[in-house]
């Protein structure tokens, strides 16, 4: 097999894939920020009365929280601000699909890649 | 040992330093996961409850002995900078490497970003003065690291050493204060984690628990990147990364103990430093201030190995060219990739200030999870190209196949957990790598030699 010579990339190419990078980054990491998207989905299940047993704290528990410096007013937001584990199937459904494509990509290209690696290396022995 | 750093002869390809040795390698890996002890792993008990933040460390701690376990095979064997990287591009292939040391890059960098915020916010509740702002301490421990890693990899990890030291003795000192072997007296876990709240979501918090137990430990596979700088790769990098292993056990199952002891479910799920609040409620000044400065200390010491292991897998990038090549300089008097640490701060400091402390514990969750499901199938491709007995390792793992498919199984519901919380999150940033594998398969590629990639003096891999 013939030895691959790869085109030697100007500087400004070089900036340019820099700059892609750069901008994909921000974009990936960023974006999910900026769209909210980002952070689990929590709810407050309020209480009308606002009693550490009420709380469900026993005596220990208080003795701690008031120590720490709350009251069961303050304390109240913090306690019952809980998850809600719903499984949204279809949501579900799309990130299995997307991961197990990424990954079946990801190894079917490597190989191809892989194949011009090897064959280079070792043909030329 | 005296190092003289002498400039390189004009011409020559400079290269890495062979300075480190297994405490360093130590330094760097416990030094980059300490942190998760003093703040993270208690988010999981937010999701899942107390118990549930017991249960994942140890079922986590049981997927990390699995990567270290593959990882000092692998490694002891591949031994190049950029870790998983250079074992990528050996085993599976270029499109590979290349997103592995995106996950890298994006999981160091993010943990980096989490370990500035801590140690802004620590400041800022101590100082306890209206107006603070967090953001100078986060720009100057991002700017001042960077500065660090760029003078030279010895001295800093001879600074990780201490600091990490400092501060894992801290967390046996609170624990042994607070007489761990008698409930009732300071610790009160009968009262305070009980049959009525130990699991507030059943078992759904549990699995949902995992995506935060992964702060426990990650980063361990972090000790890989000094491949190119041990003197002795195949002894000191399996040795160096087993007792970190061992080392973070013993810290997490502590502080779980010590912190579940002190502090209501509730609150230690959402405190931003598990630790120090656990000092505080023993009502010693002493300890206190310990923790305080310790929790400073593991911020510290996990950005700085967070920043060398970055930097080393955007440099590999840059040498393979599957990157632009200018980022594989290496600084002709300090021997550092001195590029790609200037070239990631800007970004670090950019997510320090736009991200929460948990959303950027996530993003570095994520890419963390996605190089451990790789590492699973790695090393059953590793095994079947090259069977026992058919290359010299430094070091063979046993059980195969069992940590591989154990990790598997693990990084599963992993994904299946951070699906509960932040399943956008996750499909934006895969969407993010199969674009950019897109980009590097059809276009960067042409710019990488081929037969250059392969760099192991093996024989042909069986089946190709």
């Amino acid at each position: 097999m013939s030895r691959y010579t790869p085109p030697k990339q100007s500087k400004a190419g070089q900036i340019f894939d820099i700059a892609v990078v750069v901008v994909a980054i921000f974009v990936a990491l960023w974006l999910p920020l900026k769209m909210g998207l980002a952070g689990a989905a929590k709810s407050i299940d309020a209480l009308d009365a606002t009693t550490w047993e009420a709380l469900g704290q026993n005596p220990t528990m208080a003795s701690i929280w008031e120590k720490l410096g709350y009251t069961p007013e303050t304390a109240h937001d913090i306690i019952q601000n809980r998850f809600h584990y719903v499984i949204d199937w279809p949501t579900l459904i799309i990130m299995a699909a997307v991961l197990i494509g990424y990954f079946v990509f990801l190894f079917r290209a490597s190989d191809r890649e892989y194949r011009d690696v090897i064959n280079e290396k070792f043909d030329d022995k | 040992m005296t190092i003289t750093l002498e400039p390189a002869i004009h011409g020559d390809r400079v290269s890495l330093l062979r300075v480190l040795g297994p405490a360093h390698v130590w330094a760097l890996g416990v030094g980059i996961v300490l942190v998760g002890e003093f703040t993270g792993w208690n988010f999981a008990a937010d999701k899942g409850g107390a118990l549930a933040a017991l249960i994942v460390c140890w079922i986590v701690g049981l997927l990390y002995t699995s990567v270290a376990m593959i990882d000092s095979e692998v490694t002891s064997t591949v031994a190049a900078a950029g870790g998983q990287y250079a074992q990528a591009k050996h085993i599976v292939g270029p499109l590979m490497a290349f997103n592995v040391a995106l996950f890298l890059v994006f999981a160091y960098t993010m943990l980096e970003v989490s370990d500035a915020i801590l140690l802004g916010d620590t400041i800022v509740a101590k100082a306890a003065v209206e107006g603070l702002n967090h953001n100078a301490f986060i720009a100057a421990t991002i700017v001042v690291l960077a500065w660090l890693n760029y003078r030279g990899v010895l001295m800093t990890l001879n600074v990780n050493f201490v600091i990490t030291a400092v501060a894992y003795v801290s967390i046996v000192i609170l624990f042994f204060s607070v007489s761990p072997w008698t409930q009732g007296a300071v610790l009160k876990l009968n009262e305070l984690v009980t049959p009525g709240n130990a699991l507030p979501y059943g078992w759904i918090g549990v699995i949902a628990a995992f995506q935060f137990g992964i702060w426990y430990y990650l980063g361990i596979e972090g000790t890989t990147q000094a491949a190119e700088e041990v003197r002795s790769p195949a002894r000191s990098l399996p040795y160096g990364t087993m007792a970190g292993m061992i080392t973070l056990l013993i810290a997490a199952a502590m502080t779980w103990y010590v912190c579940a002891s002190l502090m209501p479910w509730e609150y230690l799920g959402i405190t931003y430093y598990p630790l120090w609040d656990a000092a505080k409620l023993t009502g010693s000044p002493l300890l206190e201030n310990l923790l305080f400065i310790a929790t400073l200390l593991a911020a510290l010491a996990s950005a700085n190995g967070c920043i060398n292991d970055a930097a080393r897998a955007w440099f590999s990038l840059g040498r393979d060219r599957y990157l632009p090549s200018w980022f594989s300089a290496v600084h002709p008097r300090y021997r550092t990739p001195y590029r790609s640490i200037l070239f990631l701060l800007p970004i670090a400091l950019a997510f320090a200030f736009i991200a929460d402390l948990n959303q950027a514990i996530t993003f570095s969750i994520l890419s963390g999870v996605l190089q451990y499901t790789f590492m699973s199938i790695n090393i059953m491709m590793f095994r079947k190209k090259w069977p026992l007995g058919s290359i010299q390792r430094g070091y063979t793992h046993p059980f195969h196949p069992l940590p591989a498919i154990v990790l598997f199984c693990l990084c599963v519901v992993t994904f299946f957990a951070i699906f509960l919380g932040f399943g956008s999150q996750l499909i934006a940033m895969v969407a993010f790598y199969f674009l950019i594998s897109l980009w590097f398969h059809f276009y960067r590629y042409k710019f990488v030699r081929r037969g250059d990639q392969f760099t192991m003096p093996w024989p042909k891999p069986q089946g190709y």
